[in-house]
Order: C-alpha cells, then structure tokens, then sequence
C-alpha cells in the first residue's frame, strides 16, 4: 500500500511539474514572448552566477565534513612523498579549477543578452592560443617531472635486505606465506593446490618449502622500519593488494608474480595513538572485482617491532607440520627450529 | 512499392541535385509504416529510432544505478519495491551480492555502449552529417539501417541476458578475465556472459557499420563549396568520433572473440595456472593481462569516442547562442586531431598496477598527460567564445556551459589518475568513480541534452518545454556535482569502487552518512531524468510548434531544409556553400549573421 501511495506522489509531481511547464509556455505567449525571454534570461543568468559562489560554499563544507576523517599520515617513505606529491597537483588544478570555473560563470552574468548588447566577433587570436598551448604544456611538464621520480622510487626493486613474503589471493580471501628459518620460498605448482593440506601448492620435494609458514587469515606480519617485499600472486582470479594506508597498490593475477616494496615506519600501535583509534588496523583491500565476496576480502598488517614480530614468528607452526602431525616431529622440536630461525633473523640484521 | 530503391538512388552525390529534383514527383506517394518507420533507410528516421533506444536504455542503465545506490546507502534496510521488480535477486528487499554486481556490470556496460556510444553517436551522426555537410542522406542508406538493427539485436541479447537464471554478466564493464571466463569464479560468468559477448560482437558489427558510412559521408558527400574548414565542428568531432571506433572497435571485437573461445573451446588465451572449484585447470600459458592491453586498446579510445560528439554539439551551441563564432575554429580542429591521435596511445594508463614494466608506465604517463594540452585548448577556446558575447540562456545553451564546467571537473581529476605515482593509490577507489562519472558520464550527457534541446526542432518540427528544461538543467547540474564530488574525497580515503558493503571495514565504514548522501541525491537526479523523457515524448505530438525555418538563427545548413523535411532534405537542389559556418556579424538586413549559403560580399573576405 505504502509503495502505490509513493507511487501516486511521484506520478502527481510530475504531473504538476508539466503542468507548470505546459502553462508558463501559455503564459509567455499572452504576455508576450519577447518580454518574458528576456526576462527570463535576467533570472538564469543571476541564477548561473550564483552556482560559482554556491558550488565554493559546498565545496568549504565538504571540506569540512572530511577533515580528519580521511586517511592518517601514510605509514611508510613512499607514502609520504606520495602525500606531498598528491597536495602539489591539488593546488595546480586548484588554481586552474577556480579560476576557469569562476571566469565561466561570470562570464554568462557579464554578457548575459540585452537589448542594447552586440557580440563582439573575435573568431581567433594566434597569440592566445599559442599562450595556453603552452602554459598547460609546461604544467604538465612538471607534474609529469615530479610524478616519474616518485614512480621509479615505488617501482625501484627492493633492497636486497628486504624480508621477502608471498601474499596469496584467492576466491574470497589473502593467504600469506612467510619463508621460516631458511628464508627462502620453496617451488610451488598450482597442480598440487588442495583445499585440504595444501592450499597454496607446495611443492614438498622442494625441502625449502618443509619450513614455510602460511597464515591463512590475511595477517600480514612485517617489522617497522625493515624493507619488506611482497610476492604477489593469484590463486584464481584476479585481485589485487590495495594498502591504502602505504600509499600502495598491486594486483594478484593468476599465473604472473607481482612485487611491491616498502619500508613500513609507523607500527600498528603508534598508528592507533596518532588515529586516537582504538580498533585501528592496516587493512588490505581487494581492489580487483574478484566475484561475489569482494567487498568481503579483507586482510590485515600487522606493522611491529622486531621483538614482537619474532615472539609472533615463534609461536606459528610450519605449514608441512600443521597438516602432517604424524609425520612431523613432536611439538618441543619444532621450536627448537623457530629458536634458530630467531637467532638467524637476529644476526641479519 | 520497392521503398529500397528509391533511396539508394536518391541520394546520389555527383548529379544529387538533378536526380533529386528528378524523382521528385514520383516519390510524393505515402510510404507503408513498416518502410517509413522501421525499416527506414532514411538518416533522421534511423537517427529518432538512436534516440529512442537510447533513451529507453538510459532508462534501464539509470533505475540499475538506483537499485545498487540502494544497497550502499542503506544496506542495513530492505526495500520491498525491489522484490517486486528483481524477484529472486532481491529476497526480502534485500539485493544479493550477485545481482549487485551484475547490476553494477549492466549499468556500466548499457551506459558506456547502449546509451552513450549508439544511442549519442548513432542519434547524432545520422541527424546532423547529412544535414550540415549538405548531403540528401547517408553515403549507404542500407548500411546505415543494418547499422541500426545490428544494435537492436546486440540490445536484444543484452536485454535478455538480465533474465537468464544465472543473471547477467557481473564481472564489471570490462569483463576481465579469468573471472568472466570461469563458470566457476561466479553466477554472471555463465549464460549471462555469453549473452553479454554475442551482444558486444553484434554492437561492433553495429558500430564499424555506422562509423564507416558517417566517415564516407563527410570525406565524399559535401555540397558544393562545403570544403571540410568550411564544416561545422560537429561534423569534424562527429568524423573523428568514427575514425576512433573504425580504428578501435575491431580490436575490442577480437578480444571478446578470444574470450568466448577461452570460454567455450578450451583455449588457453587469457588462462593460465588457476585452481578454482576444487580443481586445477589445464589452461597454462595464456595471459590474462592480454585481455586487459585489447580491451583498453578500445576501452581508452571509447571515452573519446564519447567525449567528442558532445565537444562537438557543445561548441556548435555555445556559439550559436552567444550569437559569436566559435573562437579559434582552426585551433578546435587541431586539438580534435590531438586527442584523436593521443587516445590510441594512451591505453594502459587503465593498467598501471598491473604490474608492468616501470618504463612503460613512464611513457604512458607522458602521453596520458599530453592530452590534457589539447584539451585546455578547446576550453580556453569555449570561454573565449562567450567572452563578449550575447548570451541566450534557453537549455541547449545552459547544458551546454554545464558541459564545460564539468569538463573542467572532470578533466583536472584526470591529471591526477595519469600520473601513474598518483593513480597507484586512487586506482579502483571512488576517485575513479567520480573522475569518469564527471567527465565521460554527466558532461558526454550534457552535451548530448545540449544536442537533443538544440537538434529537437529539426528533428521533429517542435520545441520541448523550456521550463521543463530549466529545472531539469539545475537538478541535474547540481545533483551531479553533489553525487561526484563527495566521492573524490571517499577515493582519497582509499575507498575501493565495486563494494556491496563497507560496514567491516574500519577504513571505510565512517563514510555511511556520505554513501546515503550520494543515494539520496543520486535517486532525486533519476527522477529529474524522467522529467526529461517526460518532455521529450509530450513534445513529438504537443510540444510548441516551430514556425520559422531557421528557429536559432543559425548559419549552418540544416536550418535551410524545410521545418519537416522530407526525404532528400532539401526541396529542389542542395544550397551551394560560400563562408565557413560561424559568420556571426551583422548581416546588413538587421540580422546578426550570415548564413553559409549567403555568397560573400564584394571586398568580403572569407574566414
């Protein structure tokens, strides 16, 4: 019932909208149309001024209504280069955006068609256009200056100290596999992938991968200022590792590795102190349309010191002994290992 | 009757007029209704039967938005009206993540293809070439019909593919495989996505058809003295707009074909190492960032392929009404060629995470932004154009200035996704989003509505309402800044584009109040778009009628036809063509321009 009365409302509104249409169109030929175009342009052309100084005050309130409420300073180097970078191009289309924008507007106030007005016929003029053919070239220049620094600076290949991860998309979510004491990544192939024991498709004859560590709920562990390289694949479709809080982006595609680099420099915790956020997280986005559960695939970093990413390490047992209890050796053994891979962390750095 | 050959040899080009005055006489007899308005092989018939499917698309591309606007602003209610239209797909009132992607991949593909390529250029290039190069109709009338119903029958499988049970295809507008290659990713990736590629095929077939004949027409059908700096700017954007999809389209073509073949016969072309739906494939090899390099190498041409009808429309309005010729003619074309040439060169700024080769990036980053040269141009050259002008506010002209304000817009935010640096972090956010919205959406529809207030008289012999236009003008004008502009602020913010639910993220989840800002406005711009259709229709049999030839006054040539012309155009021969088509001045009989077919005067010099 309450949809057919919506229904009829909008019917009638439209209705009475037309009507108003249809009789000021009346209206205007028994007072003369001549009169009321004129007018009627006197009301546009005020109305057309007004959107400028209209538009400025909406554009102060959305201002407003975001400040603090966007993205914390960016949580690596790169990110805050991509900060200032991001600022200096607002405020060269700032400038452009207001003053075109104004002068439009003011334009159609000022020449706004009168009785007394003649157009002035100026059809071209080789020197203005030769002006604004080159300032926006030259505009253009240096953003594109500034932008190709900062891309080879994000697309650099990563320092040879960076711990190296592998992040894993699939269907709806971000596998991560850490290489374990050995550091290095065992062989995979996606003939071996088993949802049951094998979800990433480790290659066991490879006896890199007996100490590999795979977190399947998305956490991504990395320490604070410590170079970090993600290898980034795609089990299925493609997706795509979105850090918005790094400034970064990198898409997961079946049957292609990705990399991305980055030093991260501010730990979850401070995060949550400079957010005043409590329940601040890194979080990983997919970026890529992926299927049903997209909205859903979310992961997180985890950014911590040294000692707390070493007593997290020491606590996560191997893939190969997670899914081969029988086989694997018993449990106190296991640590031993982890002691070792501690230790070995320790003297890299 | 053989309506067929009637037509193909009216329109001749090098005796046209003698041919046309020939067979005068015995073409007066009443055409059957099939022949006349079906299946007409007359430009302005073909050009209404655009529009209306057109229009009847934006209708559906538009309602999708409303339905998904729903969902993101309000997914903790129901709305029942939505079980009442979608059923099964939105139990309770509820959208299911499913359909909420097919409707987003629907409303993309239907806004892109449906509405802004065909229903603009297909409506615009068949009405205004042969009219303002002086031709009696289209090089291959018989084309331009199949052009048309090759459209219809894309339409038609698009149309249906919404009602198969698996639902259409929702891998988003660009179908990237493996997603829409694997039954197994999702629903859409079934019958929905065959549908969805036979009609993408059919659309091109439709497109190359179209395109080729307005390119024929303008380069071979000109009238006497009608040299092409003597062609209106529609034309010249118009004919560029055909040499992009001539150009362009073909490729997208075989990148749809590989995609079904991946689909259907086993091919590894975009497939490669995927373990889905509990097993591994066999597809190794294929690569599924191929389909990304065809699909740009359309997908960045298309955008163009939208924007320049509307520069075109948009220039011809903005001169006509400022009572002033377009400023820097010759500068307008140049910069056309610029952003004609550029926008093959460009595409895989779409791709700059991706993970491709840094230098590559760079030098698309160095073309991306050329572009924005070419384009400043035609701006500063628009303002200049009302600088000192005269300026008549009816709506062709308001949406016309509302064209170039959000070209503005929407073209600054563009510098910013170019840069590759900068797109990194915007790339798939709301600032996208608001970027193409702005630029490609709003301001192509501007110019269209522009096109559509100015063109209405010539194309059907009546006005549509202006106070219907007005309000329709600043609802949609504001509405549309409302809508866009806070999502520039959610991409900023790191917001991904194509969520059905931002509620567990704690990125995100704050920007509820702004999502159900942008439905709300987004409902109220739906509803301001009916009043539009509103008018249209009403005003083919009630609008005021026109009464004079040359309602606008303006020098072009399709003022000079009849107030309903027949076919052939022009009664008697095509006017020969003596002054490039912006002569605003005084006229000496108290008119403040000349028309194109008024021989210059003695000492006058031409443009």
């Amino acid at each position: 019932m309450s949809a057919f009365i919506t229904f009829a409302l909008v019917v009638l509104v439209f209705i009475v909208i037309y009507q108003i249409g249809k009789a000021s169109e009346y209206s205007g030929v028994i007072r003369g149309e001549e009169k009321v175009k004129a007018q009627t342009n006197r009301v546009l052309a005020v109305l057309l001024l007004l959107l400028f100084p209209l538009g400025c005050w909406g554009i102060w309130e959305c201002n407003a209504m975001f400040e603090g409420r966007l993205l914390p300073v960016a949580a690596c180097r790169t990110g805050v280069n991509y900060d200032s970078m991001f600022m200096w191009t607002t405020r060269v289309c700032g400038v452009v955006f207001f003053l075109t924008q104004g002068i439009l507007f003011w334009f159609c106030f000022k020449y706004q068609s009168t009785d007394k007005r003649t157009s002035f016929f100026f059809a071209h003029n080789n020197k203005l256009e030769l002006l604004w053919t080159t300032i926006p070239a030259i505009a253009m220049a240096g953003l594109v200056a500034i932008g190709l620094k900062n891309w080879y600076d994000v697309t650099s290949p990563a320092p040879p100290d960076a711990t190296v991860v592998e992040v894993m998309g699939k269907q709806f979510n971000w596998m991560v596999r850490y290489p374990g004491k050995d550091n290095e990544l065992g062989k995979r192939d996606f003939r071996k992938i088993n949802d049951a024991n094998n979800v990433m498709g480790l290659d066991w004859s490879d006896p890199h991968n007996m100490d590999d560590i795979i977190v399947q709920n998305g956490e991504l562990h990395v320490v604070v200022n410590k170079p970090v390289k993600l290898l980034i694949n795609s089990r299925d479709v493609i997706h795509d590792v979105g850090l918005p809080h790094f400034r970064m982006k990198m898409d997961a595609v079946p049957g292609i590795t990705t990399t991305l680099w980055f030093i991260p420099t501010i730990t979850t915790d401070s995060m949550k102190q400079i957010t005043k956020n409590p329940d601040f997280v890194y979080e990983i986005a997919c970026d890529q349309l992926c299927g049903k559960g997209h909205y859903s695939m979310r992961g997180t970093v985890i950014v911590q010191t040294q000692a707390e990413y070493d007593k997290w390490m020491a606590g996560q047992q191997t893939y190969y002994a997670s899914n081969n209890p029988s086989t694997a050796p018993a449990t106190d053994s296991t640590k031993a290992p982890k002691a070792d891979s501690l230790k070995k962390e320790v003297t890299m750095k | 009757m053989n309506n067929g050959e009637i037509i193909i040899e009216g329109p001749n080009v090098a005796h046209g007029a003698e041919a046309a005055t020939d067979h005068h006489g015995h073409e007066h007899h009443e055409q059957h209704f099939v022949w006349k308005y079906i299946f007409s092989q007359d430009h302005k018939i073909i050009s209404r039967q655009f529009m209306v499917t057109g229009i009847i698309w934006a209708i559906i591309g538009a309602l999708f938005s409303v339905f998904f606007r729903l969902q993101l602003g309000f997914p903790d209610s129901t709305f029942p009206i939505l079980e009442k239209f979608l059923g099964e797909w939105a139990k309770g009132g509820k959208l299911s993540p499913e359909f909420y992607y097919a409707l987003v991949t629907m409303h993309g593909t239907i806004l892109v293809f449906f509405v802004l390529t065909a229903g603009l250029s297909g409506t615009f290039a068949n009405l205004l070439i042969p009219f303002q190069v002086g031709a009696r109709d289209m090089a291959s009338p018989f084309m331009n019909m199949l052009s048309y119903w090759f459209f219809f029958a894309a339409s038609i499988l698009m149309f249906a593919s919404l009602f198969v049970e698996t639902g259409p295809a929702s891998g988003g507008w660009t179908t990237y495989p493996p997603l829409s290659a694997l039954k197994e990713a999702s629903l859409g990736s079934g019958v929905g996505m065959d549908l969805w590629l036979l009609g993408m095929a059919l659309f091109v077939v439709s497109s190359l058809l179209g395109g080729l004949n307005y390119i024929t027409t303008i380069l071979n059908m000109r009238t006497k003295g009608m040299t092409m700096t003597r062609m209106p700017l529609t034309c010249w954007a118009l004919l560029f707009t055909a040499v992009l999809g001539v150009l362009s389209f073909p490729v997208l073509f075989s990148g749809v074909v590989l995609l079904i073949f991946d689909r259907n016969l086993g091919t590894s072309f975009y497939l490669s190492e995927i373990f889905i739906g509990g097993k591994a494939l066999p597809h190794i090899g294929g690569s599924a960032i191929l389909y990304q390099h065809l699909f740009w190498f359309l997908g960045h041409p298309e955008v163009y392929i939208i924007m320049l009808p509307g520069m075109g429309m948009a220039s011809e309005v903005l001169s006509t009404h400022s009572r002033k010729p377009i400023f820097g003619y010759f500068a307008m074309i140049i910069s056309l060629v610029g952003i004609t040439l550029l926008a093959f060169v460009v595409w895989a700024h779409h791709m700059f995470v991706t993970g491709m080769s840094p230098f590559l990036g760079s030098i698309f980053v160095l073309l991306t932004l050329l572009i924005a040269v070419p384009s400043a141009v035609k701006v500063f050259n628009w303002i200049t154009t009302i600088w000192r002008g005269n300026l008549r506010f009816n709506p062709p002209m308001l949406f016309a200035l509302g064209f170039v304000s959000l070209f503005i817009s929407g073209g600054l935010t563009g510098i910013y996704l170019g840069n590759s640096a900068i797109d990194i972090h915007l790339h798939d956010t709301y600032f996208v989003v608001a970027h193409f919205h702005i630029v490609m959406g709003v301001s192509a529809f501007f110019g269209m509505f522009a096109g559509t207030y100015h063109w209405f008289p010539k194309m059907f012999g009546r006005f549509m309402n202006n106070t219907l236009g007005y309000i329709h003008f600043f609802i949609t004008f504001v509405g549309a800044y409302l809508i866009f502009w806070p999502m520039h602020y959610e991409g900023i913010a790191g917001m991904p584009r194509r969520y059905y639910d931002y509620s567990a993220w704690e990125s995100f989840k704050h920007f509820q109040g702004v999502n159900s800002f942008i439905s709300i406005m987004a409902t109220i711009v739906f509803f301001a778009q009916l009043l539009f259709v509103v008018n249209f229709f009403t005003s083919i049999w009630r609008g005021r009628k026109v009464t004079v030839k040359n309602p606008w006054g303006s020098p072009t040539l399709e003022w000079t036809t009849p107030i309903n012309p027949g076919h052939g155009n022009w009664e008697g021969e095509i006017p020969e063509v003596y002054r490039w088509p912006y002569d605003y001045k005084d006229d000496g009989h108290g008119n403040d321009f000349i028309p194109q077919t008024t021989p210059l005067r003695p000492g006058e010099e031409s443009h």
